[in-house]
């Protein structure tokens, strides 16, 4: 598949950019899209961070992949982020593959893309990447900055960072530190794309090359831990892919196994192996905990943020208790929090998916911090 | 019931940082923002009232008060509400002690047990009550330890808790609970308005 990344948006960040790891980008590229108008006071822009696998095209048609945008379901006219009514900002992580700088991209220094030359980023890196595009649009103060999953850690990692910078966030499915059983499927996500003799220490790019397999099966694990065990019986069950009985052999029996390599080829030509070590690497780096001594209200000290922390369930890579542990920590600085809890069996992937409670929770909290914004700004 | 609402936020001072446990649909806390300029926050077990708090702008978390309030500060509150919901807890004695160690002060309305209309209920037709305030049936309802105006006293005094203040609710009307009035106002008072500290 021939993918068309001329129809990027982004910008030139002519500032240079220290990382964690030491390095510095002397300048960088965020390629983003906005949906909806800026209103006059400047009071509805939301920043949507995206997950590990998605990327500035949160809703609409995806300019270059042709496909649905990743949160149709959530962000567009009338639904729970309304774009008739908020101006909706998403950009590409640094470290991605859709146009902001990262592994795929080229290094001015050298000309060639950076494969493995790029440095290690981390959460903080994109979060300190993206307030630039903020800066760019002329938005001092975000309504709101929200996600899912990676999504959810870049919005309590940038109200660490920039307390001043928005008014609310919906950190969604998420934790404030991968636990061991999150590194341990992101490991063996790295291990399945670097085992692809394609893959070639990095540097597939040079001969043409993609590490298809490896990618698949990351991707193919990925899936596993965004649904439930209870999800996947009732989507699959033990049906099988013919209806006519098992082939005694080892091609796709069962439907979920054809389930699994659908999604992991479809994602092959869409994303860059490369990209997907360095940002489960920044997932598995991140610990808002260990950055403030072991006390995560530190993070948020003196905030004037209006949290609202939603889990789900059945999410078993972030479970309901490491949202709690947000709660908690916020709620005993006094901060502004709310919390709620969706019952359902879809598992992590509950917040990409029809999940009628999780919008309507959403919704009601937008729109009423919207009227409270409106209020502070004309004042 | 607007006068018990006015009640309450007769007992609030203005600018002060509040804590509505059991808060429900949110209406005392929107009211006591809009009438005391309060910092609120609330705790709700419910998913459908949390989400209605949260379209009034409300700060709630859904939680489950037996379990939750030990993650909240010492004194992090001024006061700490529990309106009419202290008799559906397991250990209402802990609860109230919780309150009590989180908030300067703990405002706890009680439905009166004492009422002459539950005792003439129970005397006359030899079944549990059904009143205004009590509404269900003994095999429906939500609450687990029912108690008078006078049992409510026994317990404060049992665990050295203060009360500053106690006013009698009956037919849209109040007025204070002395200890000169205590059996009387037990039996006339539907609700039970207690401001305690410790």
């Amino acid at each position: 598949m021939n993918i068309d990344y001329s129809k990027v948006n982004k910008i030139t960040i002519n500032k240079s950019l220290k990382l964690d790891c030491g390095s510095v980008l002397e300048k960088f590229d965020v390629a983003y899209e906005t949906y909806g108008q800026l209103d006059d006071s400047k009071s509805n822009a939301i920043l949507v961070f995206h997950a590990l696998s998605g990327d500035q095209f949160v809703t609409g048609t995806n300019k270059v992949t042709g496909k649905n945008g990743w949160w149709n379901s959530v962000v567009g006219p009338n639904l729970s982020i309304d774009t008739n009514k908020y101006y909706v900002i998403c950009a590409n992580v640094l470290g991605g593959c859709m146009g902001s700088t990262g592994p795929k991209e080229i290094n001015p220094k050298t000309n060639e893309p950076y494969g493995l030359t790029f440095p290690v980023i981390t959460i903080r890196d994109m979060v300190s990447a993206q307030v630039h595009l903020l800066d760019f649009l002329g938005i001092k103060k975000t309504l709101s900055v929200l996600g899912g999953s990676m999504g959810g850690m870049q919005a309590l990692q940038f109200c660490s960072l920039f307390p001043n910078r928005t008014f609310s966030a919906v950190p969604i499915a998420c934790a404030a530190s991968h636990s061991a059983q999150n590194i341990a499927f992101n490991e063996l996500a790295r291990q399945a794309i670097m085992a692809d003799p394609n893959w070639d220490s990095g540097n597939y790019f040079l001969n043409g090359k993609t590490p298809r397999n490896g990618l698949a099966v990351a991707r193919m694990a990925g899936h596993i831990s965004y649904l439930s065990e209870q999800g996947l019986q009732n989507k699959f069950g033990r049906r099988l892919q013919e209806g006519e009985g098992l082939n005694f052999s080892f091609d796709a029996d069962f439907q979920v196994e054809s389930y699994l390599k659908y999604q992991g080829y479809a994602f092959v030509d869409r994303f860059d192996a490369n990209s997907y070590l360095y940002i489960t690497r920044a997932m598995d780096y991140f610990d808002l905990y260990k950055l403030n001594n072991g006390d995560l209200s530190k993070a948020f000290k003196d905030t004037k943020v209006k949290f609202c922390i939603i889990s789900f369930s059945t999410d078993w890579l972030y479970p309901t208790e490491e949202s709690k542990k947000i709660v908690i920590a916020l709620n005993s600085i006094g901060a502004q929090v709310s919390f709620v809890n969706i019952i359902t069996n879809n598992g992590h992937d509950s917040f990409l998916v029809e999940e009628p409670e999780f919008f309507q929770t959403l919704k009601g909290f937008l729109d009423s911090t919207y009227e409270d914004f409106k209020n502070e700004n004309s004042r | 019931m607007k006068i018990q609402d006015d009640v309450l936020a007769g007992l609030i001072d203005i600018n002060s940082r509040i804590l509505d446990v059991g808060c429900g649909d949110g209406n005392l806390l929107l009211y006591l923002k809009k009438s005391k300029r309060i910092d609120g926050r609330g705790l709700e077990i419910n998913q459908k009232y949390v989400q209605e708090c949260l379209g009034k702008g409300l700060a709630v978390i859904e939680g489950d008060a037996e379990k939750d309030l030990i993650n909240y500060p010492n004194r992090s509150f001024d006061v700490a509400i529990l309106n009419q919901a202290i008799q559906q807890f397991y250990e209402p004695r802990k609860v109230l002690n919780e309150l009590l160690r989180i908030a300067q002060k703990a405002i706890i309305t009680i439905p009166n047990f004492g009422y002459w209309k539950v005792r003439l209920n129970l005397l006359f037709k030899g079944t549990m009550p059904v009143t205004k305030t009590l509404p269900h049936s003994w095999y429906n309802t939500p609450n687990l330890h029912m108690s008078s105006i006078k049992d409510f006293y026994h317990l404060c005094n049992l665990d050295n808790i203060k009360v500053i203040k106690s006013i009698s609710i009956s037919s849209n009307k109040m007025s204070d609970i002395t200890s000169n009035n205590l059996e009387i106002k037990n039996l006339v008072s539907e609700l039970g308005v207690f401001v305690l500290s410790k």
